[in-house]
């Protein structure tokens, strides 16, 4: 109730641009639209014109909503990457824009949203780095929201603690580095450990900024970053099936937050096959489905992100609380992923595929 | 921060503890003496800070509301904006739902309503204010009459400052509600209005308080005696406890 009263002196105006941004995030309507499209040309105008011609590209209909014309002064030959990379500059764009304007302690916890994509890009370039790939190339395909000023130089080390002491530490992410400084060579394996320690660390670091802000902001956030862990303990343990990791080294990566977490966590270190995992997962009613091979064709993770979206929509049935900020990045990015899906069945010519996007709204 | 209370608390209360247990053990435990404050303090004061109270708590719920309200109306309703072209040649935002503007001009309206209460209570309650001799200030009827103003005025105050509150939450809520879909309007507003009442309460109670002012005023002509009688002058009642008090040691 406290932050309630106080809400608006400090978020009111951040609050009311994201809830104005909310309201373009495409609807089911729009994406019957995209998957009426002929081709990807058609995609640039989704945005602007609503009732567009069915047979006009994909281009045309995104013109009609939100989007507008942010695809007009692209060649004509659209690619679906150009789409996709618009898609996360605007989105990016709108995320700096609330960024700027909030105070503390939103501030912060936009900072806490980025933190899980700088973790993706120091993963993206050690392992690029690993296979000798070119660092102009890495750069561009490190996501916006995470990129930081020393980046670049993560190309040089070439072991952990190399790496944690010429450009990290000055990070955000130095502190979650802290538990995996013990792990000596860079290879494929360390790599995988070093991502989902310091995504172990993120998520109770983020978990417990939190509950710390308490009231409505705790309640949502605790349920979305729960489930964020638990989905991330059933991908490490079905991940490290016929790897040499051992299980004691496999426990110590599962996040100490979720729904799963003791006794669910407990039974997943000993798992040696799914159906191991799914009888610890059928606890939870919710997550049964995931293991439910025989609805749709769609893969578990593909259950994950819809249970995902599922829980960031709810996050807008409340006020007064920062869940919103988190889930509106989250479904963009899964906007994103559909309408690249979408125009990649077009491009393609798979159109009996493309009704496995998730609508959002 | 959660610390901060806890050591506010901790020595709060120690302090008094403290100064409970001196007055009590030093055998002057009689200095804290509720019942003298009450009564010697003068109506005046009492009915001016109640006044104050009225008018003050009032206003910081108007304001309160107006700091909800205003974000709704200049941020939610002018700037429910989006950065329509961010990247495109034009880097004009635009606002997004112009339209709600006007309509929660209604709950800034709402708000300004709490204040006006508060002036009007001021006004009705600084009417009964007069000019009294002092060997008559210590009456049963000016001590009533000060104590109705202060605790009507404090009535009304704090009705008016959750009544902004409460509106002001709703308020906001409502242009939100309003943004998104235009139908919402009305039936959030109504959970508004039901809010806004909640400073009537105040206002009906503050009324009634001093109304009963009247009440008393009839009984002590009915009986001239009920005056004199109850009257508390103040150094007579002191002097009535001095012996009391030296028998003491």
């Amino acid at each position: 109730m406290a932050s309630a009263a106080v809400w608006n002196a400090d978020n009111g105006f951040v609050d009311g641009i994201l809830r104005g941004y909310k309201s373009g995030i495409l609807n089911s309507s729009h994406y019957l639209n995209l998957t009426q499209c002929e081709t990807v040309e058609g995609m640039k105008y989704i945005s602007s014109a609503g009732g567009a011609d069915l047979n006009e590209n994909v281009r045309l209909q995104l013109s009609a909503t939100d989007y507008g014309n942010f695809l007009q002064n692209e060649p004509s030959p659209i690619s679906t990457s150009t789409i996709s990379e618009k898609l996360t500059q605007r989105l990016v764009a709108e995320f700096d824009f609330l960024r700027t304007q909030a105070v503390q302690p939103l501030a912060k916890f936009l900072d806490y949203i980025t933190y899980s994509y700088m973790i993706d890009n120091v993963v993206l370039l050690i392992t690029g780095t690993l296979h000798e790939r070119d660092t102009h190339e890495l750069l561009d395909r490190c996501h916006p929201l995470g990129v930081f000023d020393t980046m670049p130089a993560l190309c040089v080390a070439t072991t952990v603690s190399e790496l944690y002491n010429t450009v990290l530490i000055e990070t955000p992410l130095a502190p979650y580095f802290a538990n995996c400084l013990s792990a000596q060579d860079l290879d494929e394996l360390n790599i995988e450990i070093i991502r989902n320690t310091l995504y172990k660390a993120y998520l109770e670091d983020f978990y417990d900024f939190c509950q710390k802000i308490g009231g409505p902001t705790a309640e949502i956030m605790g349920d979305i970053l729960q489930f964020e862990a638990d989905r991330r303990t059933i991908n490490i343990t079905i991940n490290s099936f016929g790897t040499e990791l051992p299980k004691e080294d496999r426990k110590k990566l599962y996040p100490n937050i979720g729904r799963l977490f003791p006794e669910g966590n407990a039974a997943l270190a000993t798992a040696d096959d799914i159906d191991q995992v799914k009888s610890a997962c059928e606890v939870f009613s919710e997550y049964l489905i995931f293991f439910d091979q025989a609805v749709g064709e769609s893969t578990m993770e593909d259950k994950f992100f819809a249970h995902e979206v599922f829980l960031n929509r709810l996050a807008w049935q409340q006020q007064f609380h920062f869940g919103t900020f988190y889930a509106y990045v989250k479904l963009k990015e899964q906007e994103i992923r559909n309408i690249v899906w979408i125009s990649e069945c077009i491009s393609q010519n798979q159109k009996d595929r493309i009704s496995s996007y998730i609508s959002i709204f | 921060m959660g610390y901060y209370y806890a050591y506010l608390a901790g020595i709060s209360a120690s302090v008094l503890t403290a100064v409970g247990l001196y007055l009590l053990l030093t055998g002057s435990g009689e200095a804290f003496n509720v019942g003298l404050l009450l009564q010697t303090v003068s109506p005046y004061s009492w009915a001016l800070v109640g006044i104050a109270l009225c008018i003050g708590l009032s206003v910081t719920g108007a304001a309160w509301r107006d700091q909800e309200a205003t974000q709704l109306v200049t941020f939610r309703g002018l700037a429910c904006m989006e950065l329509r072209s961010l990247h495109v040649d034009t880097n004009q935002p635009a606002v997004k739902t112009p339209r709600i503007q006007s309509r929660n001009l209604i709950s800034i309206i709402f708000c300004e309503v709490v204040a006006i209460y508060g002036v009007i209570m001021a006004i009705v309650y600084s009417a009964k204010l007069n000019d009294v001799a002092p060997d008559m200030l210590y009456s049963a009827s000016n001590m009533f009459t000060g104590h109705a103003l202060f605790w009507g005025g404090l009535t009304v105050g704090l009705c008016n400052l959750f009544c902004g509150v409460c509106v002001g939450i709703t308020g906001s809520s409502a242009a939100l509600a309003d943004a998104q879909d235009s139908q919402l309007f009305v039936k959030v507003l109504v959970v508004e209005i039901f809010g806004s009442v909640l400073g009537l309460f105040g206002l009906i109670v503050g009324l009634l308080a001093v109304s009963l002012d009247s009440i008393l005023r009839v009984y002590v002509v009915c009986n001239p005696l009920a005056d004199k009688k109850n009257s508390l002058s103040f150094p007579d009642w002191q002097s009535t406890r001095l012996p009391m008090k030296t028998s003491l040691y």
